[in-house]
């Protein structure tokens, strides 16, 4: 998976977490989960569990703890992804 | 304060019909909703057959976001929403808006155990080591205020919002309760009911009792016989049941339909003392709490002409109909018109109260009064007592009047609401 679908990967797992008055075209690399796109807070580890069986990795709460926008989830994923290949 | 309470909502979810019209056609007609149930044949359940209510995927989606679908496996809930949202619709009453919520309406909406296959699931994902995966929505699937809190955020409802359980009485129970609330002037309205999930987790510890039928697996249909001699235990059962009370007045402001005033309840318990256990009832705690229900309604004895009893289709049957003579002190033809709609629905447990509720509301608006399936051969204890023309056999044109509607639960627990016709020249 590329950079490109990895990010068309983890725009379609959060649409599913949007408020419904969010629509998905909201969603860019640089916006905040939960401040800019609403998603309520218990939902960030739902998210978490989607992106693992997604792309096949492991999340600490470390790694949570650093996911702010969808570009600090991109960053993150694709540093598993690569030291998983590795 | 003494605020009249009236019904201007109802919605249902039974194994006999989903919707108020499939129910009410299926009630009609004493179409049975108890089916043959494979996974408990796989299981070797003595008792192979249940009533449960058929909801496809498509029905969920009119009901549920898809977040709220996603990973949801908790049916009581499925069955709560479906039946407490379509109450709040039929009253007439809308979502609240996104940032508000309605200050004078709640919710009591009781159950037994909620979502026991979400619990399932949590349950081996934890001894597997594996807690992380549960995800957010485990606690909120299987708290038992969950139902309660699936209502009030999709309806927005800002009075008080809980959850109530007291075993097979909790849906009359929280009738009773809402009612309360609405006459003390706490709320204008309350969404009542009750849910009860389905499948062989909620079903196997009854079955381990030995109080299901297990001689009924090739005529399901033919299983749940209330009244009958040869009655051989209750065939359990699912879904949910919702009422909206309403202040009478705040009903007449809307111009809101009223199907029949709830003129009072009682609640009780025998204490497990005298003839009463953990599963069978005191009879004087029955009683009481009929005799309490009437006062508390203002209604003489004779003025009682409908009864939905509890009436489960066990031995107990005999008793409640000796319990309801003697304290209506009415006899043979005199003994009020009764029907146990479990013949046709299976006993719905935490459901049950709500469910029947509804269905002797129905009885109201379509002036019938449902028949009873299977009771034939009636038990002779129960003709004794109470002569057969008083236990129609098929749904009979009748407009009731007052009807007693009782539920009884393990914990020797009772309650009974007063339902009366509501005319428009008793405004005011």
């Amino acid at each position: 998976m590329d950079k490109k679908e990895q990010f068309k990967k983890v725009k379609e797992i959060v649409t599913v977490y949007l408020p419904e008055d969010v629509p998905k075209e909201a969603i860019s690399k640089e916006s905040n989960l939960i401040n800019e796109l609403n998603i309520n807070s218990a939902n960030m580890v739902d998210i978490v569990l989607d992106v693992e069986d997604a792309f096949g990795i492991r999340l600490e709460n470390s790694d949570m703890d650093q996911i702010h926008t969808i570009e600090d989830a991109l960053n993150i994923i694709n540093q598993k992804v690569v030291n998983k290949n590795n | 304060m003494n605020n009249r309470v009236v019904v201007t909502g109802l919605g249902v979810c039974a194994p006999n019909g989903v919707g108020l019209t499939n129910f009410y056609n299926a009630l009609y007609n004493g179409n049975s909703g108890i089916r043959f149930q494979q996974e408990l044949a796989d299981l070797d359940f003595g008792c192979q057959i249940a009533g449960k209510p058929s909801v496809s995927t498509a029905l969920m989606e009119n009901y549920f976001t898809p977040l709220q679908l996603k990973g949801l496996n908790s049916s009581g809930i499925v069955y709560g929403v479906l039946a407490g949202t379509d109450a709040w619709m039929d009253a007439g009453l809308q979502k609240a808006d996104r940032l508000e919520p309605s200050w004078d309406s709640g919710i009591v909406f009781g159950t037994g155990l909620l979502g026991v296959d979400k619990l399932k699931e949590a349950i081996q994902l934890i001894d597997n080591h594996n807690c992380r995966r549960l995800g957010s929505n485990s606690v909120m699937q299987t708290m038992a205020s969950g139902i309660s809190a699936y209502l009030a955020g999709i309806l927005g409802c800002g009075n008080q919002v809980t959850s109530n359980s007291s075993a097979c009485a909790t849906g009359t129970e929280a009738v009773i309760m809402g009612m309360e609330r609405i006459r003390c002037g706490k709320a204008y309205r309350m969404l009542v009911g009750s849910c009860n999930d389905s499948g062989p987790y909620i079903w196997g510890g009854f079955d381990a009792m030995r109080i299901l039928p297990s001689s009924y697996n090739d005529s399901p249909h033919m299983g749940s016989r209330p009244m009958s001699k040869n009655a051989s235990g209750f065939v359990p059962g699912s879904g949910a049941g919702a009422l909206v009370l309403e202040s009478l007045s705040s009903a007449l402001e809307r111009g809101a339909y009223i199907y029949a005033e709830v003129l009072g309840g009682a609640v009780n318990s025998g204490g497990q003392r005298g003839s009463g256990s953990m599963t069978a009832p005191n009879r004087e705690a029955v009683q009481r709490c009929i005799l309490d229900a009437l006062f508390d309604a203002k209604i003489k004895k004779e003025e009682v002409d409908v009864i939905n009893g509890h009436l489960t289709a066990t031995s107990k049957d005999v008793e409640e109909i000796a319990n309801w003579a003697e304290t209506l002190d009415r006899y043979g033809k005199d003994f009020p018109l009764i029907n146990s709609t479990k013949g046709i629905t299976g006993h719905c447990l935490a459901a049950s109260g709500s469910i029947e509720c509804v269905a002797s509301l129905l009885q109201f608006q379509q002036e019938v009064v449902f028949g009873n399936i299977n009771c034939d051969p009636l038990h002779p204890e129960i003709t004794k007592l109470c002569h057969p023309s008083r236990i129609p056999l098929k749904t009979i044109a009748y407009k009731p009047n007052v009807t007693a509607k009782a539920s009884f639960g393990f914990g020797d627990v009772n309650a009974c609401v007063i339902f009366k016709s509501y005319k428009k020249t008793d405004d005011g």
